[in-house]
């Protein structure tokens, strides 16, 4: 081989890693590791879930690298904002006031919230049912803006993560927690833990309060919000969604 | 940055300032009533001074954070203490959290007196029982106010200390200076707002206690002062007239 074909030969190389290197976009998401079956850390310490799946694969649909980033949901978004992470997917709902900070791609699930306690319970939905009650809630959810929206008299607690507010309904010291049904089904009710617990009352879906569905946060006037929606947009035509949804599920969570 | 976002939410971090300090001044009382007798046992040689040992060096060895969580969520998971008296307290996580910083901070309180005593002069001890003072009287008149004088500073760190980490309350629930300060972040999803103001008010308080400290020492550590200082306190323009006349 002589001199001039083996440098042609490096710079072809260099040249194809160097595009590789720019065609794979590294890409930072914040998930929270504490909402099973979203998002929950295991005992070694990964971070797997829907919402993780759901990254990966709206990631693989752009082309982009991802590196999940275990953050503390009440400060998820200023970590968005201080750019520890470049979008969150968190199982964040979309909603109005948070639309006023970060932009949202389109949702890529909706469920509705709903109410549990110990099985048997008498208490109801309404104002009047839940008067004297505590309820536990996470803190920074739109769960709580609900409860503090239309249950201004109910006495709140307040939860880093939805995990600690279950260890609480179990030790009796709430009388009933609110959160998303799916989450509270599937993270809860339907484990070991949850025996003896069950949904009450009705389930809501206030557009005020609980917004449009999950959706994928990023900054303000970021292009990914748009490449995102793309993504899903394509995840779910190519049958990559409902594989990942069949993981978790037994029903379709993207809603109407 | 927002500013004007704490001021418009005033009333929930007076609120917090209210649990913080109240907080924090009942575990050290609480601290010093289970600190006293463990330290004067092992001041006195006492066959179960081992028990204050152990008590001091478990606390002191684990992070207080690991204390809270297992005090609150840890014992609220058996059944037969949930159904005990105890629960009426357990189940509240203001008394847990004063529970736990009241066992921490006693084991700190231990040692503080431990070495407080150790440090009396002989021959303070050895006056009274040329006058004839019984143990009781000794420990009482001479030992404790003599110590105690001693402690003082290592004391005002204490406070300090305990105050900065009652913060651990807000992660059990109670709505304490920190917690009204995440709740603040939360509810507009802001970085600093909260954990600034926090800062601020934890900051104030701290400027406070030194400042409470600094004019008993005054008081119960005069004969230390330079003796400029004790002049000037003697003519009463030190605030000499507002502590009466020297006991020392």
């Amino acid at each position: 081989m002589s001199r001039k074909t083996l440098a042609g030969a490096l710079a072809a190389a260099a040249f194809a890693l160097s595009a590789q290197a720019a065609a794979a976009e590294d890409l930072k998401i914040c998930v929270e590791g504490a909402y099973p079956p979203f998002s929950e850390t295991t005992a070694s310490g990964e971070v797997v879930g829907f919402d993780i799946d759901m990254a990966n694969a709206m990631c693989a649909a752009m082309g982009a690298t991802c590196e999940m980033v275990k953050t503390d949901w009440d400060g998820i978004i200023p970590a968005l904002i201080e750019r520890k992470c470049d979008a969150i997917v968190a199982s964040m709902s979309i909603t109005p006031d948070r639309a006023q900070v970060i932009d949202f791609s389109a949702k890529y699930y909706n469920t509705p919230a709903a109410f549990i306690a110990a099985e048997g319970t008498e208490m109801t939905t309404t104002p009047e049912g839940l008067s004297g009650k505590t309820v536990g809630v996470q803190r920074g959810t739109i769960h709580q803006q609900f409860m503090e929206g239309e249950f201004p008299d109910v006495e709140l607690k307040l939860y880093g993560t939805q995990d600690e507010a279950y260890l609480d309904l179990q030790s009796g010291r709430v009388d009933a927690l609110v959160a998303d049904q799916i989450a509270m089904d599937e993270g809860f009710i339907k484990t070991d833990a949850g025996a003896g617990y069950a949904f009450f009352g009705d389930t809501f879906s206030i557009p005020k309060y609980h917004g449009e569905g999950a959706g994928v946060g990023v900054r303000k006037g970021s292009d990914l919000a748009g490449r995102f929606t793309d993504a899903i947009a394509e995840i779910r035509a190519s049958g990559e969604y409902d594989e990942i949804q069949k993981k978790y599920f037994d029903f379709d969570i993207y809603g109407g | 940055m927002d500013l004007t976002l704490p001021l418009r939410h005033w009333e929930m971090f007076l609120h917090g300032v209210w649990v913080s300090v109240t907080l924090t001044l009942l575990s050290v009382v609480v601290g010093f009533a289970l600190a006293l007798p463990g330290a004067l046992a092992q001041q006195r040689r006492s066959r179960l001074a081992f028990l204050p040992r152990g008590y001091a060096y478990f606390f002191r060895g684990t992070p207080l954070l690991a204390q809270t969580f297992l005090i609150y969520y840890g014992l609220g998971q058996f059944e037969f203490v949930r159904e005990s008296w105890a629960w009426v307290f357990l189940k509240e996580a203001w008394w847990c959290a004063l529970i736990a910083f009241s066992l921490n901070s006693g084991a700190y309180q231990t040692e503080i007196l431990r070495g407080a005593f150790a440090m009396t002069p002989k021959g303070e001890l050895e006056g009274a029982k040329a006058l004839g003072m019984s143990e009781r009287q000794t420990t009482w008149l001479v030992l404790l106010p003599s110590s105690l004088r001693r402690a003082m500073p290592q004391y005002g760190n204490e406070v300090v200390f305990q105050l900065h980490s009652s913060v651990v309350a807000s992660v059990i629930t109670i709505q304490d200076i920190l917690g009204a300060g995440r709740t603040l972040n939360a509810r507009y999803y802001v970085a600093y707002e909260g954990f600034v103001t926090a800062a601020i008010l934890y900051m104030a308080l701290t400027f406070l206690l030194v400042g409470a400290f600094r004019l008993l020492e005054r008081r119960y550590l005069r004969h230390l002062l330079p003796p400029e200082e004790l002049k000037k306190l003697q003519k009463g323009a030190l605030g000499g007239a507002a502590f009466g006349s020297a006991r020392v």
